[in-house]
């Protein structure tokens, strides 16, 4: 369609870092571009940035583009969307994608507008139909359908959800282009003034949560939860209750409005199960729930449970997980 | 003294609308439409920064004629004027084709210092609109605002995103969304509801942005993005094992269970 042909992949980085879900799209883009026999790019901005444009071509891309300039270290929105607007216009790929960060979901609706095209957000598959148009899969109210959308014009843009695609295993030896671009910067409006790194758990990485809800008794209960998470490294979670009344952190609050989690394992202690609740964990590998009432919600989505009192049941699962799983 | 505008949605209530299976629609008569719960903490943003600054909360919304209650509902929670866009003409839009309509309605107001965006609605859950809404009127945003440090000629917020918290300024106009994080709404009182219920809701068709807007944008034919089909997920593949007994009898199990399933092998 008109001259756009190829797939481009943004290429997240924060503290000079690619995030994970970049190599995941480049492993997916190159699933696609190889169908479509096109080529797969991506496009990366920050400072010093030359080595991580190389790994772009090892984890699938045939060509990296890079803005390297000290003013695209930290993450500026209107300098990001000047650049990556300017090079879809001289490259035009027929496919743009970006992770569904905090940062891909701020800046991809503004290149969207920008190319007046449209974006499908968050979403969890993508596929391409026998016009070769691409099929973009997002879950919608609160993942009770899946939507399957495609985009008349081009470039197809969507965010993709992080942890659903597969990175390639990296290869040193693949060989590609990294393409300079010069920077153009733009901004004399939006300031940083200061970051700052809050430690503490990262959820939505986590392999095993062990999450908590209004069966917990009193916040120091939690630790109860955390003995049994802490067998496998793993993090407590907890659902909206118990953050809204400041019982633990919202960042281990799973749900519609805290996080999305994709666990190897996931065990709901004392949670019933609302709508907003699943939407946030439904994605895990395994499903565990433990809750005294038989009829919770919970149980229609685990693939184990135990219908019984998180406070007896949660101390023996953990002392018998202990004799035969601790490291 | 500050003009701030406030673009909300009518959504349905997530925890009681029905859902047919079969069909994978959403039965809307099964739960009254309200305010999408983020438009009120963004609300409830602006009321605060009006009641220090001084000057006016617009809302602005798109939407069927019974999203009208939803915008008269703002007015009793410190809007001062709330404007209903109603026309066949702007049915079936993307976020492109919203985002597009709420932008010319906003330019069509006339003067603006402050957008403020909830961060996502529960209903669509895309958090492309308020972005959108900011390029279209050449502004900059900040999304994922969670706290308002400073206000007045220029702004400072603090901006959420996975574990970084960034500190922007920025002069207005200025758009940002807000998340859940960044206060408490207020309830109105039933002398705010009294008051709403005799306000006036003021309604603009796709004919009063004529001036300001390509109605070729609006609506469904103004939507790059099309629905191709929906399919609803089951649970398949959660085995729905489920064990009673004594706390010994059932944890052994669920450990026998995730051995033979081999969960834990390949954690750590």
């Amino acid at each position: 369609m008109n001259g756009y042909q190829g797939l481009m992949v943004f290429a997240e980085q924060r503290g000079g870092k690619i995030h994970p879900v970049s190599y995941e799209l480049l492993g997916k883009g190159r699933e696609i571009a190889d169908k479509l026999t096109v080529g797969l790019s991506s496009v990366l901005l920050g400072n010093q940035m030359e080595e991580e444009a190389e790994e772009l071509v090892y984890y699938g891309a045939d060509k990296a583009f890079l803005y390297d300039d000290p003013a695209l270290e930290e993450f500026n929105l209107l300098n990001y969307k000047h650049n990556i607007v300017k090079l879809i216009e001289e490259v035009k790929p027929e496919i743009f994608l970006l992770g569904a960060t905090h940062l891909g979901r701020s800046l991809g609706p503004r290149i969207a507008v920008a190319l007046s095209t449209g974006l499908t957000a968050d979403c969890i598959g993508l596929d391409v139909d026998e016009q070769n148009n691409l099929v973009q899969i997002r879950p919608a109210f609160s993942g009770n359908i899946l939507a399957y959308i495609k985009t008349s014009t081009r470039p197809q843009m969507s965010t993709i959800r992080y942890k659903v695609m597969q990175k390639r295993e990296r290869d040193p030896g693949r060989r590609g282009e990294i393409i300079r671009k010069n920077v153009e910067l733009v901004d004399p409006l939006l300031t940083l003034i200061n970051k700052e790194t809050l430690g503490g758990v990262n959820i939505a990485e986590a392999d095993v949560i062990v999450s908590g809800g209004r069966g917990l008794k009193r916040p120091e209960d939690f630790g109860i939860l955390q003995g049994l998470a802490d067998l496998f490294g793993g993090v407590v979670g907890s659902s909206r209750p118990l953050v809204d009344d400041g019982w633990i952190g919202k960042e281990h609050q799973v749900g519609f409005s805290g996080n999305t989690v994709k666990p190897r394992l996931y065990i709901a202690c004392g949670i019933s199960g609302s709508p907003q609740h699943l939407a946030g964990m439904r994605g895990a590998d395994t499903i565990v729930a433990i809750n005294t009432d038989p009829s919770a919600p919970i149980f229609r989505v685990a693939d184990y449970g135990i219908v019984g009192d998180l406070y007896e049941i949660v101390p023996e699962l953990t002392s018998k997980l202990k004799g035969r799983y601790s490291k | 003294m500050i003009t701030i505008v406030v673009p909300i949605k009518q959504v349905p209530d997530m925890e009681r609308v029905k859902f047919n299976t079969e069909t994978g629609t959403v039965d809307r008569t099964s739960a009254p439409g309200e305010i999408n719960p983020f438009d009120l903490n963004a609300l409830e943003a602006a009321v605060q920064i009006r009641e220090k600054l001084g000057g006016t909360v617009t809302t602005i919304s798109m939407g069927p004629p019974q999203a009208e209650s939803s915008v008269r509902d703002t007015l009793s929670r410190g809007a001062d004027r709330g404007i209903l866009l109603v026309d066949r003409a702007f049915a079936g839009a993307d976020t492109l084709a919203t985002s597009y309509t709420l932008a010319s309605a906003i330019r069509k107001l006339g003067e603006f210092d402050l957008i403020v965006c909830g961060e996502k609605t529960v209903d669509g859950d895309t958090g492309q609109v308020g972005p959108e809404i900011a390029e279209w009127l050449g502004i900059p945003h900040v999304a994922y605002v969670s706290e308002i440090k400073e206000i007045g000629e220029k702004f400072t917020v603090i901006c959420d995103m996975e574990g970084d918290r960034y500190s922007i300024e920025s002069r207005l106009p200025l758009l940002i969304t807000v998340t859940k994080d960044i206060n408490v709404p207020r309830l109105p009182t039933f002398a705010d509801k009294l008051k709403a219920r005799k306000a006036e809701v003021e309604k603009w068709t796709a004919e009063a942005l004529s001036s300001v807007a390509d109605p070729s944008r609006f609506g469904l034919k103004g939507s790059p993005t099309r629905l191709h089909k929906v399919i609803v997920p089951s649970e398949a593949g959660r085995k729905g094992e489920v064990f009673r007994g004594s706390t010994a009898e059932t944890t052994a199990k669920i450990v026998d269970a995730f051995e033979e399933g081999g969960v834990l092998e390949n954690i750590r």
